[in-house]
This record gives structure tokens, C-alpha cells and sequence, in this order.
């Protein structure tokens, strides 16, 4: 290497350009050789390298002993994931998606979200589940619905939604430092997404949600893949001179409300984007909070852009009419900021 | 494995009678309305606990169901603690957040009072993960009852288990009903012991309603747990005198057949047994009845003087109070 080089490099950080799935990876990597209490194990984490490749090469390093592929059985997977949590291990459970992980449910709810509590402070369990969630790859009705919401509903776990390359690089180390089970929530449509980050030492606030863009006409509020569905409106916007503050929630558990009040605080109108159905959704919950906290701020009732209500179909229109869109993103905010109370 | 001598015998004996003694306790206290909840008594079936814990050292880990008073009692776990847990008081083993059918104790290693039917297993399956990870022999050891059987998690964690080898001891207290319904309607192989073929798992059973039978075949598997070679099934076939829990008409069974059992009574059992090899006296059995008595009267004056939790730490122990380790 020559003078001059080293001196560039001293200058300026090192970075490397990731994309989500990698920054996941070289997440549960640093984790795995900072922590030798942290393992991975899922269906077809090792071998196969994880069902999206998430985890490829990884048993390469590590060895099949801490990555470890599990047979198709969910329930006893992350419970064996629950138990070793609470006898002195880290483990990182891999679910391919969140529709497998009802099988689990058992587990994580009546389990890891209760022992801490059925034991009267003396069992904590310091899970990390990482799951699949999401549609827009024509997988149907089975691989493609969002239920972070039902898991953001339970007291004693915690809900991340990283929905850049730099959160999901920086938020499994927080997760792991967590003493309480933590679910991480990726979606598939991202582990292609690319970013510039710091080589080394990204690190997530993962109590924090993230204002990825500042306006003052309109709040829209959006986590995981919408989050780019709330920022192409927000630029369609733009051009028509209508100026959004665009926050990504990426913490579902527990909800950041104070970065969001005080967005609204500002704009006066929110709008919330939220791939679950809009029945019973986590848009119906931070609307409610709105509604609590900061109904005499609004000048417009709350819009909120949800899933149809129907199993996620496979043909590919009809998948794209259920799903939040830009253009219904669009169509939110102007009503929100058209309607003067 | 503990001669049978007059001090084990008595110990053996000892441990038997607190349990019977404080589920009949317990009973009374639930007419009283002292104790609430559900409350599932071990009547009958504590050669069960009571053999195989005298099998495991104090570093193994003990799973347990929501019939589990007598699994508490036998590790170690403080009856004053147990009881106070039971009246709902901050001084119970799991600051009564948990009741009767949730008593936790760190210190014994005793994880649960696990009131879904088979979520323990998996939980068992994991505490035997982190142990042979972690290059130590420690045994779990994991009681269910034959419903959990039924249950797909315990087909899943057998496997499991099985597969990777893991130092657990699958206990399957098989006291013949699955609540009301019987083993012959609920399992078309009601010989629990020959699934534990399906998954290479070693298995034997036992009769359950004899304490040295059970420690004794509980040592064995113990001992083959233990030695790294995998789980072992261990089917102890027992019987509960009282109902399934506080609520059951016993409407699903003869009461000629409880009066059956109850001539197999585990505890008269061992008595004849210690008697007739000139091992203890009746004395020597009424004193410890004796003992167990006050014991138990003790408890019960602890959790009565014991405190209500401020109802400001409510939310407590939802989220960890300090930082992971």
C-alpha cells in the first residue's frame, strides 16, 4: 500500500457497499465471532444457506454446531431457541416467514413473552427471531401476509422492522445485548437492496423510530418495504408542491410515539402506510394514539393505506391492488391535506 | 444409587408424605378460598417426582407441568415459598405472578409449572441445548403426562432431541386420562413407551405407583443421559386420587376404579416395604407424618402473614430490570 493511499484511507472511513441480505449476514457474522454464545438455527440456515441465502456461507466459518439447520418442526425449534436462551446461550432463531411462525406461536407467546413474568423476575430469555414478512413476490396466501402486528400486540417481546441496508446491519447486535426476546421482521422484497455503510462500528438505536424525510404539509408514517412506497409519494409530492415528513416506525415494539407527535405536532395531517389489513392493524393502534395524544393538533382526520382484506392472492394484479401503492399513498395525503377541519 | 437403608428409606418416605400432606392441605385452603385459580393435585402419583428427582444432582434442570407441587417439593424448592405462591404473595417462588400451576425457582433450577400441555418440552429440548453446547453434564429432566403425548410439540421435540443428541429425560407421568378422556380413546398405540422407538429414543416403563422402582429405572436412564448418549423415555404409569383439578365431576370414571388404585397407594406401598425389611417403625412413620404436619402448618402461617405486591409494580417483570449478562 502506498503513503498516499494510507493517507486517503485515514481520512476518510472505510465503507463497503452491502445489500440488505448481506448486511444481515455480516451482522449475525460479527455477532457469532464478537460472542460465542451466539448461534443460528432454522430450516435450511446451514447447507442450503438459508431460504432467501441470508445465512449463505456462514457454516463455512462457524461449523454446523452453531449453524445449525432443524428439521421442518417450528414449535420445538424456537422453543429449543427459548430454552438455551435462558441457559446461558444467544441464540438466533431463523423462521422463514412470519405465516411458519404461527406454528411457533405456542412458543413465543405463551413462553418467551411470559416466563420473565410467570417467574416472577427470575427467567429472562434473550431470544432474537428473525422472520420473513411481506408481500409482493406473487407467493400467495400462505408465504405473504404481514402479522408483526399480532406479535407487536404482546406484552414482553420487543419488534424490530429494519427497512434499510444500515438497520438491518445495526440492529441484531442491539437485539442480542437485549435481555428479553426480541423479533426481528425483514422483508424479502429488501435483501436485494443496496447501500453504502461504514465498514465498521453501524450501530441502531432500536428504541427509536427514524425521520427518513422532512416536509411540513404531511406526516406519513411507514416501516419495512412501504417505507419506499411512502418515499416514492413523498417525491411524486414534491413536484406538486406538497412537502412530507416521511418517519419510519422500525421499532413496532415498543412504538416510538414521541417522534411521530411531535412530526404531527408540525404538519398537522398524518398518514399511516401499513401492509397488514387494516382491521385490528398496527395503523389502527398508532392512529388511537394520535387520537389520544394529539387529536387538537389535527387538522384532518387520519388516512391510513392498508391491505385489502383478503388472503394475498397469487395472480399479479390483483397482488399489486391489495398492497399499498405510491400512488394510493398520494391520494391519502391529498385528501388529508385538501380537507382544511 | 442410594442403598435402601433406614435413612434413604425414610427419606424416600419423608419426601412422600409432604406432598400428599400439603395437596390435601392444599385442598382444604381451596374450599377456604385462600388458595384460587386452578389447583391440580399430585394425590397418587408421587413416587413419580419423588424417584426420579432423588436420581439428579443439584446443577440438572427440572421442566415441569401444571400439576407440579410435588415435582417443586422433591427438588428442593421451599414449601413456605410454594405455599405463599399459591396465596397469591409476594414472598412465593414466583412472587405470585404465577399460582399453582407456574412455580419457578432460580435456585433449584426448577423451570416451571408450564400449563400448556407439552410447552415444556421444547423448553426442556432447548436448557439441554445450551448445556451440551456448552460441554456440560447436566441432565434435563422434563415431566409431562400422557395427553402431552398427543401433542404434536412432543413428537417434535422427541425428534429433535433424539437427532441431536440432547442430554434430556423425557418423564411421561402416564396416569391413564387425558383429563376425563381415557388413554385407549385419545392414542391408537396407548403403549406410550413404543413410540419412543420411532425416534430412536431408548425408553422403559415403570410402575409409578412404586418409588423404588422408579428411582431405580431413573437412575439407569440418568445415568445413560448423562453419559452423552442422548434422551432417554421414561413411562411411569400412576394414577391420581382426586380429580383433575378443582372443577371435574369425575363423571369419566368408576369410583371403584379409584378405590382400586388407592390399594396400590405409593405411599402405604413403601411403608409395608420399610416395615417388613425392619427398616422404620410405625413410630418412626408418624413422627415424620408429624413433622411434615408442623412443616406444612408453618407454611401456611407464612403465606398467610405474607404480603400483597403494590399494586405500582404491576408491570414489573414484563421486560428485564437490568441489562443482559
Amino acid at each position: 500500500m502506498s503513503v498516499q493511499t494510507l493517507v486517503q484511507t485515514q481520512a476518510a472511513p472505510a465503507t463497503v457497499e452491502l445489500t440488505y441480505r448481506e448486511a444481515v449476514r455480516e451482522a449475525m457474522r460479527e455477532a457469532m465471532r464478537r460472542d460465542e454464545r451466539v448461534f443460528l438455527m432454522g430450516e435450511d440456515v446451514a447447507s442450503y444457506g438459508g431460504c432467501f441465502a441470508v445465512s449463505k456461507g456462514l457454516v463455512d466459518e462457524f461449523g454446523p454446531e452453531r449453524i445449525r439447520d432443524t428439521p421442518m418442526a417450528e414449535s420445538v425449534f424456537t422453543g429449543a431457541g427459548i430454552g438455551a436462551a435462558m441457559n446461558g446461550m444467544r441464540p438466533i432463531v431463523e423462521i422463514m416467514t412470519v405465516n411458519f411462525s404461527l406454528l411457533a406461536l405456542d412458543q413465543i407467546l405463551n413462553n418467551a413473552a411470559t416466563l420473565l413474568h410467570m417467574s416472577g423476575g427470575q427467567f429472562n430469555v434473550p431470544i432474537v427471531i428473525r422472520m420473513a414478512t411481506g408481500a409482493g413476490k406473487q407467493l400467495a396466501a400462505q408465504h405473504s401476509h404481514s402479522l408483526e402486528n399480532w406479535f407487536a400486540h404482546i406484552p414482553g417481546l420487543k419488534v424490530l422492522s429494519p427497512a434499510t441496508v444500515e438497520d438491518a446491519r445495526g440492529m441484531l447486535w442491539p437485539a442480542l445485548q437485549d435481555p428479553d426476546p426480541v423479533l426481528i421482521f425483514e422483508n424479502p422484497l429488501l435483501y436485494n437492496m443496496k447501500a453504502r455503510l461504514p465498514a465498521e462500528g453501524v450501530q441502531v438505536d432500536i428504541a427509536r423510530a427514524k425521520v427518513r424525510r422532512v416536509g411540513n404539509d404531511v406526516t406519513i408514517l411507514a416501516y419495512s418495504a412501504s417505507l419506499f412506497k411512502a418515499l416514492d409519494a413523498a417525491e411524486m409530492l414534491a413536484k406538486e408542491g406538497i412537502s412530507a415528513d416521511v418517519i419510519d416506525l422500525r421499532v413496532l415494539r415498543h412504538l416510538d410515539d414521541e417522534t411521530y407527535l411531535k412530526s404531527i405536532a408540525k404538519t398537522h395531517r398524518v398518514v399511516i402506510v401499513d401492509e397488514g389489513w387494516k382491521t385490528g392493524s398496527l395503523a389502527a393502534e398508532i392512529c388511537a394514539r394520535i387520537v389520544e395524544q394529539a387529536f387538537y393538533e389535527l387538522d384532518a382526520p387520519v388516512e391510513r393505506v392498508c391491505t385489502a382484506e383478503v388472503p394475498l392472492p397469487y395472480a399479479k394484479h390483483l397482488e399489486e391492488a391489495a398492497l399499498p401503492s405510491p400512488e394510493r399513498v398520494v391520494a391519502a395525503v391529498k385528501k388529508a391535506v385538501s380537507n382544511h377541519g | 444409587m442410594a442403598e435402601l437403608d433406614h435413612e434413604h428409606g425414610l427419606h424416600l418416605l419423608r419426601q412422600m408424605v409432604r406432598i400428599r400432606r400439603l395437596e390435601d392441605k392444599s385442598a382444604e385452603l381451596y374450599g377456604a378460598q385462600k388458595i384460587r385459580g386452578f389447583l391440580h393435585l399430585y394425590n397418587g402419583e408421587e413416587a413419580v417426582a419423588v424417584g426420579v428427582i432423588e436420581t439428579l444432582r443439584p446443577e440438572d434442570c427440572v421442566v415441569a407441568t401444571y400439576r407440579e407441587h410435588g415435582q417443586a417439593l422433591a427438588r428442593g424448592v421451599s414449601m413456605k415459598a410454594i405455599m405463599a405462591e399459591m396465596f397469591g404473595k409476594q414472598e412465593g417462588c414466583s412472587r405470585g405472578r404465577g399460582g399453582s400451576m407456574h412455580l419457578f425457582d432460580a435456585s433449584t433450577r426448577f423451570y416451571g409449572g408450564n400449563a400448556i400441555v407439552a410447552g415444556g418440552l421444547p423448553l426442556a429440548v432447548g436448557l439441554a441445548l445450551a448445556d451440551k453446547m456448552q460441554g456440560r453434564s447436566v441432565v434435563t429432566c422434563c415431566f409431562f403426562g400422557d395427553g402431552a403425548v398427543q401433542e404434536g410439540e412432543f413428537h417434535e421435540s422427541m425428534s429433535l432431541a433424539s437427532l441431536w443428541k440432547l442430554p434430556v429425560l423425557f418423564v411421561c407421568e402416564n396416569n391413564l386420562f387425558a383429563m376425563g378422556v381415557p388413554l385407549e380413546r385419545s392414542e391408537p398405540v396407548p403403549n406410550l413407551a413404543k413410540k419412543a422407538d420411532a425416534y430412536a429414543v431408548p425408553a422403559a416403563t415403570v410402575n409409578g405407583m412404586d418409588v423404588l422402582a422408579v428411582e431405580t429405572q431413573a437412575h439407569k436412564a440418568v445415568a445413560h443421559v448423562r453419559s452423552g448418549k442422548g434422551p432417554y423415555f421414561l413411562e411411569c404409569i400412576t394414577y391420581r386420587f382426586r380429580a383433575h383439578s378443582m372443577f371435574d365431576a369425575e363423571l369419566y370414571r368408576k369410583k371403584e376404579d379409584v378405590e382400586r388404585w388407592r390399594q396400590q397407594d405409593p405411599i402405604v406401598h413403601l411403608a409395608g416395604v420399610l416395615k417388613e425389611r425392619g427398616l422404620v417403625t410405625d413410630a418412626q412413620i408418624k413422627q415424620l407424618e408429624r413433622e411434615a404436619d408442623a412443616q406444612i402448618a408453618e407454611a401456611v402461617a407464612y403465606a398467610d402473614a405474607g404480603t400483597l405486591e403494590p399494586l405500582e409494580d404491576l408491570t414489573r417483570f414484563v421486560y428485564s430490570e437490568q441489562g443482559a449478562s
